[in-house]
């Protein structure tokens, strides 16, 4: 028997006094329903692991021979650089802001998120724009005898992929790392300097440790950004393992190939995930005391405080402020050839989609998320651990996964159809909206239910308890217990998710309905045909867009959420 | 939650659902293009008016559409497919995804070695792949071929494009149709040990690179330099076409095959036709500055002004054909 979402609901609304029944229902409902989801998740998944049944040994070949050990090199090195770069300045923001009183620190507090809204790829031809020897900054220094020909460093090299890189992705660290110093409660900073820790010290002795599964995470959605990244390496012409993968659908058209090296790429991002969550799988995080007691930020005094306010000026200016000036000073140039009335309707496609995509995606890692607290069997947990994998892929490779499936579906529908009525279609669900949000579900997954999960660890089992005594269980369980405790990560939820879709390219280009481009396919356009410029000022509407749920956020959710 | 939210999310779907679950109504055609939409819909804009037929397209990258015309298979509703270069075209018709058509228009309208030989596949326009020089650190007479650029006289003096670009693995398999395997890599090493500094992601960075003085010497497509003459007319960079005295300029196409999937293959045939007929193919070539492959269409005045030259004439399939080997070459001499 299946059971409709409505149906289940429907169990929970009668008061059924024996709590061991309930549970018991509970379980089969809400369980099938979102192991079928994450069953539906994980497809395109399994399709692209399927990628081995058809070896290509001659392509292994060439790529094991000529090629793998710089990929290999170069990814690891950009890794290491980007997970370090990310770290320092992602965590060390947030604990300045979390923690410290000083000049502008609210402003900083919400500022610190915006490059979230610019693409990497935007960020990486802005910079290289600027900065390599033909650009603006190095023919100015030269022209002015500061600086011999040889003098700058290049900017097409490791160092400038990794710096690119960290500006782009810290505030997933940041924001991730703000929320955990946020809820951990302000009382275990105090007893640590009770004891007699200076500020450094506690930081390191109890607040790092304590937010480790958010810091983790962020880390871990940069870890992935920066594998499945093409767009910003290829701009730099630095060669990842991800052009390896591109090199072999693109150049000797061998999707299996690709395929094929993805699915190595993902094996050692699950691995990594694997040990760094069954390292600390014997932890707890739970909230100490309540986080709604206004306890004192720490007043730096003197030069301190400048210092705080100058390293997080320049910090959000080279991420964000220097990138959209230039941005906005080349489409200045452009808007004559680029401006038309069609921009209109890229702006409302591109926020219709994030908008839609929001809804699904953060309300299937929600219940996800509490499926997993009530039930963290092995099942469940791997299932959910596979169904959020699709953010590791490249985006290409898992586009094509996708589209597979859909059309799959999609046959098999139109012969059911025609066998049932005679009516012949020739596509049913493909050409609509639906496999678009679908795949978004597929990619973004991990993005809703990660930020909400970590919320969840905050809450302690206890309170569960009570409340089932009490006979709140299941959905109002979640209703009226998680969800108003859980606002903080529902919120970075929905944040990530609506600017990540805004920025898509690969699945939005391949699933989109005809006349369905957006911004970011606009962008896509144009830069392939080395119109940078041009593709200006797309990218600085795409990033005002992102904008709007930070500043929505910003103003309403100031206690919420900031 | 209130229940009308719920309703009014799932309303808010399902009418997005019913809008666009429509099915294709006859007059009009299916284009998959992997050249760009602002390149493509003027030409299309002025087919709508003259024939009343409308055209739906989406953009992507060819091997993209490839892959999405094989997932389709027989349910596709595209009946083009619109390419950038020939060797994309190659691998579609490889894959058995284009029909072959017969039309004594498109013979008489297309130079030989600008289609495929079985007709599965037909140029556009003409992109010539040639060589940019400063003009102030370089005299056009030190300039011959593609294969001169290999000689230690231009160490550290040349630019470069990277060579996962389609445009320069089109061209290295070229010179290994010309040469053979052994001599074409001698070629492309000779080129990597000159290099004055890492590739570029695009043409348009080589050139400017070139101008900041970082190298005096490049290979670029025509119309990348057509764009920066545009805006500073007196730039001190040239073109200069090689192999005038051997094979020819290297060029390419940009081109469209009739999907075989197609449910609408007469009205696909005729729209090609009229591609390759004066209007069009005007229109089409003007709107990236490239040479339109009709012989017998005017090209724009400022493309004119750069000159003529002799066109390398071996078949373009042979792009598609040495790809792999071009990628695997270039790999092994380490051009990146």
């Amino acid at each position: 028997m299946r059971l409709s979402l409505g149906r289940v609901f429907l169990f929970h609304r009668q008061i059924i006094p024996d709590a061991l029944v309930q549970k018991r229902k509970n379980r089969m409902g809400i369980n099938a329903i979102i192991m079928g989801a994450a069953l539906c998740v994980i497809l395109p998944i399994l399709f692209v692991f399927g990628s081995f049944l058809q070896p290509e040994p001659e392509i292994w070949q060439h790529i094991l021979e000529t090629l793998l050990f710089d990929l290999l090199i170069n990814t690891g090195v950009l890794c290491i650089g980007v997970l370090a770069g990310t770290f320092v300045l992602g965590v060390g923001a947030a604990w300045l802001t979390a923690s410290f009183e000083f000049p502008g620190r609210a402003i900083f507090n919400w500022a610190l998120m915006l490059p979230l809204a610019v693409p990497t790829y935007v960020t990486a031809f802005v910079f290289i724009g600027l900065l390599d020897f033909s650009g603006p900054v190095q023919t100015f220094l030269r022209e002015r005898g500061i600086l011999s020909a040889q003098g700058f460093p290049n900017i097409r090299s490791a160092g400038g992929v990794i710096v690119v890189l960290s500006l782009a992705l810290y505030p997933y660290v940041y924001l991730l790392a703000r929320n955990a110093f946020e809820t951990q409660g302000k009382r275990i900073l105090e007893v640590s300097r009770v004891l007699g820790n200076r500020p450094a010290k506690a930081f390191f002795k109890s607040a790092l440790p304590m937010a480790r599964p958010w810091i983790a995470g962020g880390l871990t959605l940069v870890m992935m950004e920066t594998l499945a990244d093409f767009g910003a390496v290829s701009i730099f012409n630095y060669d990842t393992f991800t052009t390896g993968i591109y090199k072999a659908w693109f150049g000797f058209f061998s999707l299996a190939a690709a395929a094929q090296l993805s699915s190595v790429l993902l094996a050692f991002v699950f691995l990594v995930i694997f040990v760094e969550q069954r390292m600390r799988s014997k932890m707890v995080f739970h909230r100490m005391g309540r986080s709604d007691i206004n306890s004192e930020r720490i007043k730096l005094n003197g030069w301190k405080k400048w210092m705080a306010c100058l390293f997080l000026t320049v910090m959000v200016s080279v991420a964000f402020f220097i990138p959209c000036l230039q941005l906005f000073l080349w489409s200045m140039k452009a808007v004559a050839v680029e401006l038309e009335g069609r921009y209109i309707g890229l702006l409302i496609r591109s926020l219709l989609f994030s908008g839609m995509a929001v809804l699904v995606i953060v309300a299937l890692g929600l219940v996800m998320s509490y499926v997993q607290r009530l039930h963290p069997d092995p099942f469940t947990t791997w299932v959910i651990r596979i169904s959020t994998m699709g953010y590791a892929f490249p985006g290409t490779v898992l586009a094509v996964g996708i589209y597979i499936i859909i059309t799959v579906v999609d046959r098999s529908l139109i012969w059911t159809v025609k066998g049932v009525s005679g009516i012949s279609m020739t596509a049913v669900f493909n050409g609509t909206i639906l496999p678009v949000l679908f795949a978004y579900t597929v990619r973004f997954l991990t993005l809703g239910y990660n930020s909400i999960h970590s919320g969840m660890l905050r809450i302690r089992k206890n309170l569960d308890e009570t409340a089932i005594l009490l006979g709140v269980t299941g959905k109002r369980l979640l209703k009226r217990v998680h969800i108003p405790m859980l606002k903080n990560g529902i919120f970075t939820a929905a944040v990530l998710v609506f600017v990540d879709v805004m920025k898509e390219m690969p699945i939005t280009l391949m699933t989109r309905p005809f006349g369905w481009d957006t911004l970011a396919v606009k962008i896509f356009e144009l830069t392939s045909e080395g119109e940078w410029q041009r593709a200006a000022l797309p990218s600085i509407t795409l990033v005002l867009a992102g904008l709007l749920p930070l500043v929505v956020l910003g103003k309403g959710g100031k206690r919420s959420f900031l | 939650m209130k229940r009308p939210f719920h309703r009014a999310v799932f309303f808010f779907f399902l009418i997005f659902f019913l809008f666009f679950s429509d099915t294709a109504f006859s007059r009009e055609l299916v284009v998959y293009s992997a050249r760009k939409e602002h390149l493509i819909q003027p030409v299309f804009n002025r087919y709508t008016k003259e024939s009343g037929i409308q055209i739906k397209y989406i953009t992507d990258k060819a091997p993209v559409l490839l892959q999405r015309l094989k997932a389709e298979a027989d349910n596709t509703p595209a009946d083009l497919l619109i390419t950038v270069d020939a060797g994309n075209l190659w691998h579609a018709d490889n894959e058995g995804l284009l029909h072959p058509v017969s039309s004594n228009i498109l013979v008489a309208n297309i130079p030989r070695h600008l289609r495929d030989p079985e007709n599965k596949w037909f140029g556009l326009s003409l992109r010539a792949r040639t060589i940019v020089y400063s003009t102030k650190r370089v005299k056009p007479e030190d300039l011959s071929t593609y294969e001169a650029l290999a000689d230690p006289k231009w160490k550290k003096r040349l630019v470069l494009r990277t060579s996962k670009k389609v445009y320069n693995q089109s061209l290295v398999a070229m010179l290994i149709k010309e040469h053979g395997e052994q001599k074409a890599a001698e070629i492309v090493k000779g080129w990597v040990n000159n290099l004055s500094t890492a590739p570029f992601s695009n043409d348009t960075k080589t050139m400017e690179a070139i101008l900041a003085g970082q190298g005096d010497v490049g290979i670029v497509n025509t119309y990348y330099y057509g764009r920066l003459v545009k805006k500073t007319p007196d730039i001190p960079l040239a073109l200069f076409w090689p192999n005038q005295a051997s094979s020819g300029v290297h060029v390419n196409v940009s081109g469209v095959g009739v999907v075989a999937a197609s449910k609408n293959k007469a009205q696909a045939i005729a729209f090609l036709e009229w591609l390759s007929g004066g209007a069009a193919q005007k229109l089409f070539a003007d709107a990236n500055m490239e040479y339109p492959v009709n012989p017998k269409v005017p090209i724009h005045p400022m493309v004119a002004s750069w000159g003529t030259f002799k066109q390398n004439t071996i078949n373009l399939k042979n792009a598609g054909e040495y790809q792999s080997a071009a990628i695997r070459l270039m790999d092994r001499v380490g051009y990146k």
